[in-house]
């Protein structure tokens, strides 16, 4: 919880992790790559304040205790949604486990939600695999990487027919929403990873998921909106927009969140630190603070009220995870802006 | 024979980087400050060093920049041999071998790519050009057009601009029309005139196009700057970054 000037604020990070990166459990003969990785992430925290940045030791494997000072002690977030990644062909226990989380959270009744991970090129095997996944760990979300490399294919679509029957089987497990990594990736080579037109087909044709673009795409965000502002069920998932730029970058920042509010809406715009790449507390205490600049080549973005931010940083995510919020953090159910690309009408589909 | 000196050919060397660009933001490799260093002996063996802001950036724009740089340098008079060379990446033997074999991307990744990268250096030729209309159009919107003006307008009747230079470069690079004849509004795929009732949209995506390019870009410096605290030679705020410095 976070209050300012008299306004409480309910926080969700929808995007946060518990990595181990530290040598000790880097592949052997693969340690470049577990090493360039992590150090890769490492400079992402460089993009920070100064004042909330890590040693490379402490950012390759922080404790229990670390996150749950940083997150929920010092950081303002009420609930913390795990997003797994695991790469276990760089790191011999994976970098960030659905297991290692849960086993992480369980000691925190209430404080996470596990989401869970599929790929689609795992066949059967991976159907079972998610369904225990789902059954352990009460999972409602999954994180997908479709650029992830996987026995010599070179990333998938999620608009393919094998995608298709993960996504068909996740939904009747009772998995709701989809988080894709449409970001800053490595593979495929020859490529263009952060293609979003996949997103486009099956948000379509699976209107009861909820798919939530993490980083909007970055750096494609102008594919990410004009997809988004087509499909009611595109969130943006704001980890990396804020860490990334709010302080680095404060006007480029002002007009990415201009961009987002105008295409595709602060209904449709969820909060997640990246925790440990960045720290929660400077991020939600900015954001709740942060204020459109009023200057000119700002003059056509949509405004983002008190209310616009608590829907950003809590109340939204709760809605898409069915977590139960207090009263006294609920806005009135007309509160706010809507999508503001319904000023463009209907021509935005056909362009 | 022509005899150069190698203090002028070596800044003839770093005029020649200049012209390489990232495909991906739109911006010369000096001016990001991707050049680590360039030399060139007496003899004519010119080296360049670059570098990136991760360990990790993709390989593909990787691969451009390196080949693209080794064309430039490779072409001038006075250089007898040329050596560029991508510091530090999860992929710097297979792109410095595969450039310095002259082998292409296909080869250079073997069993890792399919196809070269032509068209993925044209999409973002495209997203140059939309994000150049809104750097060539916002100077007019604010001197008093407004978008039905713009409609009407030719590349020639727009005052000269760096950033209109940029934008007919792209475009002419496409094969789109950049004359002085050419409207100022066209669809970046077909070439074609936008129509008037489509130029709302058009304008507001060139602006969101833009607005991803240059944050991407803010992204990158901050990111080289953290992991190597020096400048790059040549490097420059770029026609965009002017407004705001790093933190």
């Amino acid at each position: 919880m976070y209050e300012h000037n008299g306004e409480k604020y309910f926080i969700v990070d929808s995007h946060m992790h518990y990595w181990n990166a530290a040598p000790d459990n880097w592949v052997p003969g693969a340690e470049q790559y577990a090493k360039g990785w992590i150090e890769c992430f490492h400079a992402y925290q460089g993009l920070g304040p100064p004042e909330t940045h890590w040693s490379i030791e402490h950012f390759q494997k922080y404790s229990e205790d670390d996150l749950m000072k940083d997150v929920f002690e010092d950081g303002h977030v009420d609930v913390a949604i795990f997003q797994p990644t695991n790469l276990k062909e760089w790191y011999t226990e994976g970098f960030n486990t659905t297991e290692r989380n849960a086993v992480m959270g369980e000691k925190h009744p209430g404080k996470f939600i596990y989401n869970t991970n599929f790929d689609p090129r795992d066949s059967d095997a991976g159907l079972e695999e998610l369904k225990r996944n789902v059954e352990r760990f009460g999972s409602k979300g999954v994180k997908l990487y479709t650029a992830e490399w996987n026995n010599g294919s070179r990333g998938y679509k999620l608009s393919d027919p094998g995608a298709y029957r993960y996504l068909e089987a996740a939904q009747n497990l009772g998995i709701k929403n989809v988080h894709v990594h449409k970001g800053p990736t490595i593979w495929p080579l020859d490529k263009d990873a952060f293609d979003v037109a996949d997103i486009d087909h099956c948000a379509t044709d699976f209107p009861d998921l909820n798919f939530i673009i993490e980083h909007v795409g970055l750096p494609r965000i102008e594919d990410f909106c004009f997809m988004a502002t087509q499909e009611p069920n595109v969130y943006a998932g704001l980890s990396v927009v804020i860490g990334g730029l709010m302080y680095a970058r404060p006007n480029f920042f002002a007009k990415v969140i201009g961009e987002l509010l105008f295409w595709v809406g602060e209904d449709k715009m969820t909060f997640g630190s990246d925790y440990g790449i960045w720290e929660p507390k400077w991020q939600v205490e900015g954001f709740a603070n942060w204020e459109m600049p009023d200057r000119e080549e700002f003059a056509d973005f949509p405004r983002l009220g008190v209310a616009g931010k608590k829907k950003i940083l809590g109340l939204n995510a709760a809605k898409l995870y069915d977590i139960k919020v207090p009263d006294e953090f609920q806005l009135p159910a007309s509160a706010g802006t809507p999508g503001a690309h319904e000023v463009l009408g209907e021509p935005v589909a056909g362009a | 024979m022509k005899v150069v000196s190698s203090v002028a050919l070596q800044e003839r060397l770093l005029a020649a980087l200049e012209t390489v660009r990232d495909p991906e933001l739109d911006e010369p490799i000096t001016s990001l400050g991707f050049v680590a260093s360039c030399t060139v002996s007496a003899d004519g063996d010119a080296e360049v060093r670059l570098r990136l802001p991760t360990y990790f950036c993709a390989p593909n724009f990787a691969y451009l920049m390196v080949a693209d740089a080794y064309d430039a340098v490779s072409v001038l008079p006075g250089v007898r041999n040329t050596s560029v060379v991508l510091e530090e990446h999860f992929a710097s033997d297979a792109i410095n071998g595969g450039v310095a074999a002259q082998a292409g991307f296909v080869r250079s990744f073997d069993g890792e790519a399919v196809a070269e990268l032509d068209s993925l250096r044209a999409d973002f030729l495209r997203k140059a050009v939309m994000a150049g209309t809104d750097q060539v159009c916002r100077p007019l919107l604010a001197a008093g057009k407004d978008q039905a003006a713009l409609l009407a307008m030719k590349l020639g009747e727009v005052p000269p601009s760096r950033a209109l230079t940029r934008l007919r470069e792209r475009r002419a690079d496409l094969g789109l029309p950049a004359g002085d004849g050419a409207p100022l509004l066209i669809d970046p795929v077909t070439g074609r005139p936008i129509s008037a009732d489509a130029v709302p949209l058009h304008m507001r995506k060139a602006q969101l196009t833009r607005t991803s390019i240059e944050a991407n870009s803010g992204i990158c410096r901050g990111m080289l700057r953290h992991r190597y605290g020096t400048e790059g030679l040549g490097e420059a705020p770029g026609l965009d970054q002017t407004t705001e410095e790093d933190q």
